[in-house]
């Protein structure tokens, strides 16, 4: 599994409920049902990845991740996973408010758009990053907020969201090894993951 | 639905089959849901598979409108026309023969077999017509049950059914949730809209219209064909989408290379949908359409569980749902299936969704399509698996 999936995982406690939005093909729901007996069930868009994951027997909902995390009761869930999504999300606010509404933790990983790397590109050559992690031009990204590790710090403070965990990681995409980083972090990392509570 | 359009068969199927008949309510007649009675009661059913020694492999198949129990195989050696979802069931398949006993009956009110308006009346010795009591879904699935009970399976694995089969599903689930592990429903509405009505209302009346129909006394006489054929005409339109007839038709001519300037079927379109109403009537029941269609109309399941919430009508029971809709099914729109999915949210059960990209409107439920087998066949493995590990 990716390591920023497996971190996540080691979050997750024995026989929770957990809801994945943005699941894909249900790789960690997967992984959590058979290595830690957990209830999983994720929400995905696109046909094919849902349909595929519904195949390998993962519950999984076709639909808007913003949509759907709407219908589920009030404290639903023990874990609500938003993985490497939250950039592309119109309303990040509203969203994790739902998160926590269904779910008693909320985890949120996302590429750090401050990551050395794409600060040279844009310092050097004056260009939007185009990065391993984040491989798209300006006309074509999917990815319409740009976030780094100390601004999302900034918003769960500036909107009283306690953060119970924050990781900040270094790895490749899709890789299955990577470093926690403690010096640095936000010069430094790929991903920031945090585990949110009420 | 179209049960029977020509399937490529190439995957090997159950094979021989038989039609076996169980007849009840003889001493006590069934109490329906109009508050009429009926007795007694015979299903025509079939089965394909073993049932395990534990009977947690059971998957009840529930057929459309105009279906059968001839879900899978063949009736003998030179039978030309397998059941109705072969593509689906059979070693291998979506429904794994191999792994689930697979049980179809017809519906009550059906005509293959079932107890419907055709058979004959004990009271009268005459068939029953237009006395025959207007049924429910719930009636149609209380007398399933009453054939599970006969067969000894006293746990669903799952049901499954598209159209409304899935009307059925939802019932199984509403009326028995602890008589079923999972509910596959394809197609389908946890009520019936206007629109489906509509659509309904117009083929019924094309058959009432039809003289022949003879206020449903006609079994001494002729059967009302044209107003069926109509009828069923209707239904082909709504199972079809603007897409697939412009692939499937255009507006080719049938037979000619220009208009005969008459009334004839000029139109391929034309000339489909009279051989679908013919070959319609030779199968099928004037009255048991009338019957079947009011059923599915009566059907709400939120107002017959609920009290008017569809949400409260899936409060009891741990079953799992898997619905299915498709993205060019107007009779039977992706809301519906939302709607259904949404209540299933708010009831905290697992339910997965997916809307298969399909041009064939309402009838993709029916063809083969790997994607459809992989969903069902995965809910269904998984859904076995946790039963076996104790946690459904």
């Amino acid at each position: 599994m990716r390591y920023d999936l497996d971190l996540i995982a080691s979050w997750i406690a024995p026989g929770s409920r957990v809801l994945d939005l943005g699941c894909g093909q249900g790789e960690l729901l997967e992984y959590l049902h058979q290595a830690k007996n957990v209830q999983g069930y994720g929400v995905e868009q696109d046909e094919a990845k849902a349909a595929e994951g519904i195949a390998r027997g993962v519950s999984i909902l076709q639909g808007d991740i913003t949509l759907e995390v709407m219908d589920y009761p009030d404290h639903f869930f023990d874990f609500v996973v938003l993985s490497q999504t939250l950039q592309q999300v119109a309303e990040p606010l509203e969203l994790i408010r739902q998160m926590l509404r269904v779910g008693r933790r909320a985890v949120v990983s996302f590429p750090n758009f401050a990551h050395w790397r794409g600060r040279c590109q844009m310092f050097f050559q004056g260009r939007a990053p185009v990065t391993p992690e984040l491989p798209y031009e300006w006309n074509d990204t999917p990815n319409i907020r740009v976030i780094t590790l100390v601004d999302f710090k900034r918003f769960c403070v500036r909107h009283s969201i306690p953060v119970i965990e924050a990781v900040a990681v270094k790895t490749e995409p899709s890789a299955r090894t990577g470093l926690i980083l403690n010096w640095l972090p936000n010069l430094r990392a790929t991903n920031g993951i945090f585990l949110l509570g009420r | 639905m179209s049960e029977y359009a020509e399937h490529d068969l190439d995957a090997a199927g159950v094979g021989l089959v038989e039609k076996r008949l169980f007849t009840f309510a003889q001493d006590e007649p069934m109490p329906l849901e109009s508050g009429a009675v009926i007795g007694p009661v015979t299903l025509a059913y079939e089965t394909y598979g073993a049932l395990n020694p534990d009977g947690s492999n059971a998957v009840l198949v529930c057929h459309a409108l105009t279906g059968d129990s001839h879900a899978a195989g063949v009736y003998s050696g030179s039978d030309p026309k397998p059941g109705w979802w072969e593509v689906m069931i059979g070693p291998g398949k979506g429904i794994d023969t191999n792994q689930y006993f697979v049980i179809c009956s017809n519906v009550l009110g059906g005509c293959m077999g079932s107890t419907g308006p055709a058979s004959v009346d004990p009271a009268t010795g005459q068939p029953y017509g237009p006395d025959f009591p207007v049924l429910t879904i719930g009636d149609m699935v209380r007398a399933q049950k009453a054939l599970l009970d006969h067969l000894g399976v006293k746990r669903l694995l799952a049901a499954v059914g598209g159209s409304m089969g899935g009307m059925q599903v939802l019932e199984w689930a509403a009326r028995y949730p602890d008589r079923l592990v999972s509910a596959i429903a394809l197609a389908t509405a946890p009520r019936h809209s206007a629109l489906q009505i509509a659509f309904h209302e117009v083929a019924r009346q094309a058959i009432v219209a039809d003289p022949d129909w003879n206020g449903g006394r006609y079994y001494s006489c002729c059967k009302p064909a044209h107003g069926l054929a109509v009828a069923r005409m209707i239904g082909h339109i709504t199972y079809l989408s603007d897409e697939a007839m412009r692939h499937k038709f255009g507006r080719g001519l049938q037979d000619r290379a220009d208009f005969s300037f008459s009334f004839d079927a000029d139109f391929q379109v034309e000339s489909y949908l009279r051989y679908q109403g013919r070959k319609f009537v030779e199968r099928f029941d004037a009255n048991s359409f009338l019957y079947i269609t009011r059923a599915a109309d009566y059907f709400d399941l939120g107002a017959t569980h609920g009290s008017g919430s569809l949400t409260k009508a899936f409060s009891r029971g741990k079953a799992r749902f898997l619905v299915v809709s498709f993205s060019s099914d107007w009779l039977y729109p992706t809301y519906q299936s939302r709607e259904l999915v949404q209540a299933l949210k708010r009831a905290g059960k697992d339910v997965s969704f997916c809307e298969i990209e399909a041009h064939w409107g309402h009838d993709a439920f029916l063809l083969d399509s790997p994607r459809l087998a992989g969903l069902i066949s995965g809910h269904l493995e998984r859904t076995s698996r946790d039963l076996a590990r104790g946690i459904l």
